[in-house]
């Protein structure tokens, strides 16, 4: 499939608008309930850690640190793509089964066209942008923990910012956006797979969608694994 | 002119298409009908490049679509045009859309010409107003009429049309098999129709080819369909008491 993706290319006057139409549809789309989910979970997590903290010999800027690890490096990367690998994943899944089951994939064959690269390409490019929206999400999780620990009670602000400051590796970051590339490619591809290739009616067509979530959060969490091993645990 | 010679399709060891042979004439309507299981799909998307027959060769003007590299294979199909049976408009895409995007995708033309040659078209099918319509917001007649018009905006040498007016009003459904012939003659065209509908094949079967069991069981016109004494094509075309009636009225002038 990934060959017939990139052969045969549509043209570009074409392609651009689908491009800027995915960017739309997949990313802009998932702004709204991706700042949400972020700075509510943010909050979440500064607020369990305080609550967990109950020794005063452990200083309050842990609450800040653990906030900022957890977010960066698992929270944000992961929990959002398997999220978006419901709210993403179904809906290419759906829109190229539809596509499938109304012989619009057939008229575009018939026509001459690449059909995979028609539809796949250009969410294979507006993918691409999936890490500026996972940069958004851990900006908001740390906002979102700094405001649960400082308007809560928790901490002061100055002890959170101290502990989201403290011991930062930057490599860390660097392995949250490779992690969050390879979990683009998962997003626009197995969803688009499970869509292409379905075959049946209007119930198949939602049956590819739940089969397309489970393997894309499968591959997610499996994926997440194998990178962490390989660049963080050695 | 598209030539079929002795080309077979099975799908998981059953033979669907057992050999068949015939000719799809330019400038003329040809039709294939038969009943439900007979091959007449598989048929068509064999013609169309969707099914890739076992064996046999199937020419269009002398090219062998089989012996076709890729890229000729994709030239060829931007000769072709389709008219599927639920029409298969692009959801997302407005009318002038639809009809528009083979030529957005196959020519150089600027938005300008293309929507000069949109506009023609949606007039030929007599469809001046729907430009901005989106196809859930238009009937099915409509919606036929639009897949018509995308099929011919790239001026085809090949329209094919699967059941072209199923779902349709009687009305309706004379409409569009008229403007179908109406078509073929203007363009000078090669159209094969898959149908069920007897009405299509009273008025507009110029050749008509009827499948049985994946076998060509008879071939003609319109006129020597009502001589003809093959009883597989009787009691398929004349199952119904009024096309009986009509028969033996014809017969008897």
């Amino acid at each position: 499939m990934l060959q017939a993706v990139f052969n045969k290319q549509t043209k570009w006057s074409v392609m651009k608008k689908l491009i800027f139409k995915e960017i739309d549809d997949l990313i802009i789309s998932s702004l709204g309930i991706v700042a949400f989910i972020s700075f509510f979970v943010g909050g979440v997590v500064a607020i369990q850690t305080a609550l967990n903290l109950t020794n005063p010999l452990i200083p309050k800027y842990l609450i800040g640190f653990a906030t900022r690890q957890s977010v960066i490096l698992e929270f944000a990367p992961t929990f959002i793509s398997v999220i978006m690998a419901g709210k993403m994943g179904s809906f290419i899944t759906s829109s190229i089964g539809t596509m499938r089951v109304t012989e619009q994939i057939d008229a575009l064959e018939v026509m001459g066209v690449n059909s995979l690269n028609y539809l796949v390409f250009p969410k294979i490019i507006a993918l691409l942008l999936y890490p500026f929206l996972i940069g958004i999400a851990m900006f908001l999780g740390v906002l979102g923990g700094w405001m649960a620990g400082v308007y809560g009670g928790f901490t002061s602000s100055a002890e959170f910012i101290n502990g989201a400051q403290a011991d930062f590796i930057p490599f860390h970051i660097a392995y949250a956006f490779i992690k969050t590339l390879i979990f683009a490619m998962l997003l626009a591809t197995i969803p688009s797979f499970h869509g292409y290739y379905m075959k049946g009616g209007a119930l198949e067509v939602g049956k590819a969608s739940t089969v397309a979530f489970v393997w894309t959060s499968v591959s997610i969490i499996l994926f997440n694994y194998i990178l962490t091993q390989l660049l963080l645990g050695s | 002119m598209i030539e079929i010679k002795n080309i077979e399709k099975s799908f998981g060891g059953v033979k669907i298409l057992k050999g068949i042979s015939t000719v799809f004439e330019t400038g003329k309507t040809n039709l294939i009908i038969g009943q439900s299981g007979s091959g007449k799909t598989v048929l068509l998307k064999s013609l169309l490049g969707i099914h890739t027959p076992e064996s046999g060769k199937i020419c269009f003007d002398g090219r062998v679509y089989s012996e076709l590299e890729q890229d000729e294979k994709r030239e060829l199909r931007t000769e072709i045009g389709m008219v599927f049976q639920g029409s298969a408009l692009f959801d997302s895409m407005t009318v002038a859309e639809n009809v528009g995007f083979p030529l957005r995708m196959f020519t150089n033309d600027n938005s300008a010409k293309i929507q000069e040659r949109v506009d023609q078209v949606l007039k030929r099918v007599d469809l001046v107003d729907a430009h901005n319509k989106l196809p859930s917001q238009i009937s099915g007649g409509m919606q036929k009429r639009v897949a018509i018009a995308r099929a011919i905006v790239n001026r085809p040498k090949y329209l094919f049309c699967d059941e072209p007016n199923s779902g349709l009003d009687p009305n309706t459904a004379i409409l569009i098999d008229n403007l179908i012939k109406e078509i073929t003659e203007e363009y000078d065209i090669t159209t094969v129709i898959n149908t069920h509908d007897m009405n299509s094949v009273m008025e507009i079967g110029e050749n008509i080819l009827f499948l049985k069991d994946g076998l060509k069981a008879w071939q003609g016109t319109k006129e020597e369909i009502f001589k003809t004494d093959n009883q597989d094509v009787v009691d398929f075309v004349y199952s119904s008491n009024l096309f009986r009636k009509v028969r033996e009225a014809y017969l008897k002038e």
